[in-house]
């Protein structure tokens, strides 16, 4: 019983992670290829930290497995979220099929500032008469 | 090994060539560091296949270092890119 289980577990996990293989290697561009992989990825690793727990099930190792399972579910959309907003501020190209763009009025791409919605504050922290040297 | 084992080593060596794919031509750099995160996703369920293969629970420690370089080489990259790695469009 265990056993099946496991098998079951660690074969949707492959399955999982292959999907997230394929979805890097199809899609159009960055933002769709990081939808692809951390989610997918993400959930092949746990179900298969999972097998391990139910492999070893001693107290050390299924406290390990569930670490590692903590660890990558809070890593890993930090890490999508870093090199999203760095693709974008270094320009990578969207699709062509991209529907809606809300960075694209907020962002200087020349001298990459990122203006947030308030624009009340935005001229009382800059110095008046800066020379625009970047 | 059981069937199951080798099976899914299979396929997760095999996804280990698809993302290598994207690794080689990825377009941009930021492509480049989306193909090493799943490299290293990947890697971790490979460990852990291994564990359960060999019977080995040290293997895990393994598991948890490569989780935590990945994440940390993922912060690194973005840092550097974002601040003036080279700009393509």
């Amino acid at each position: 019983m265990i056993e099946t289980l496991e098998g079951g577990l660690i074969l949707a996990g492959a399955l999982f992670m292959f999907l997230a293989a394929l979805g890097v290697l199809r899609m159009p561009d960055l933002l769709t290829r990081m939808h692809a992989t951390t989610k997918a990825a993400t959930l092949g690793t746990a179900l298969i930290m999972l097998a391990v727990a139910l492999h070893f099930a001693e107290v050390a190792v299924v406290a390990r497995a569930f670490g590692v399972i903590l660890f990558i579910m809070m890593t890993a959309p930090v890490a999508a979220h870093v090199i999203g907003r760095a693709g974008y501020i270094v320009g990578a190209r969207l699709w062509a099929g991209t529907v809606k763009d809300e960075l694209k009025p907020h962002f200087d791409p020349l001298t990459r500032d990122l203006k947030s919605g308030a624009p009340a504050e935005e001229h009382e922290r800059r110095p008046p008469d800066e020379p625009d040297a970047s | 090994m059981s069937p199951v084992i080798l099976v899914s080593l299979a396929v997760m060596v095999l996804a280990l060539c698809l993302a290598f794919v994207r690794l080689f031509r990825g377009p941009t750099l930021p492509d480049r560091v989306v193909a090493l995160e799943l490299f290293s996703s990947i890697l971790v369920g490979i460990i852990g296949v291994i564990a359960i293969a060999t019977d080995v629970p040290s293997l895990l420690d393994v598991a948890i270092v490569m989780a935590l370089m990945a994440f940390m080489a993922a912060i690194g990259f973005a840092r550097f890119l974002e601040r003036g790695g080279p700009r393509d469009d």
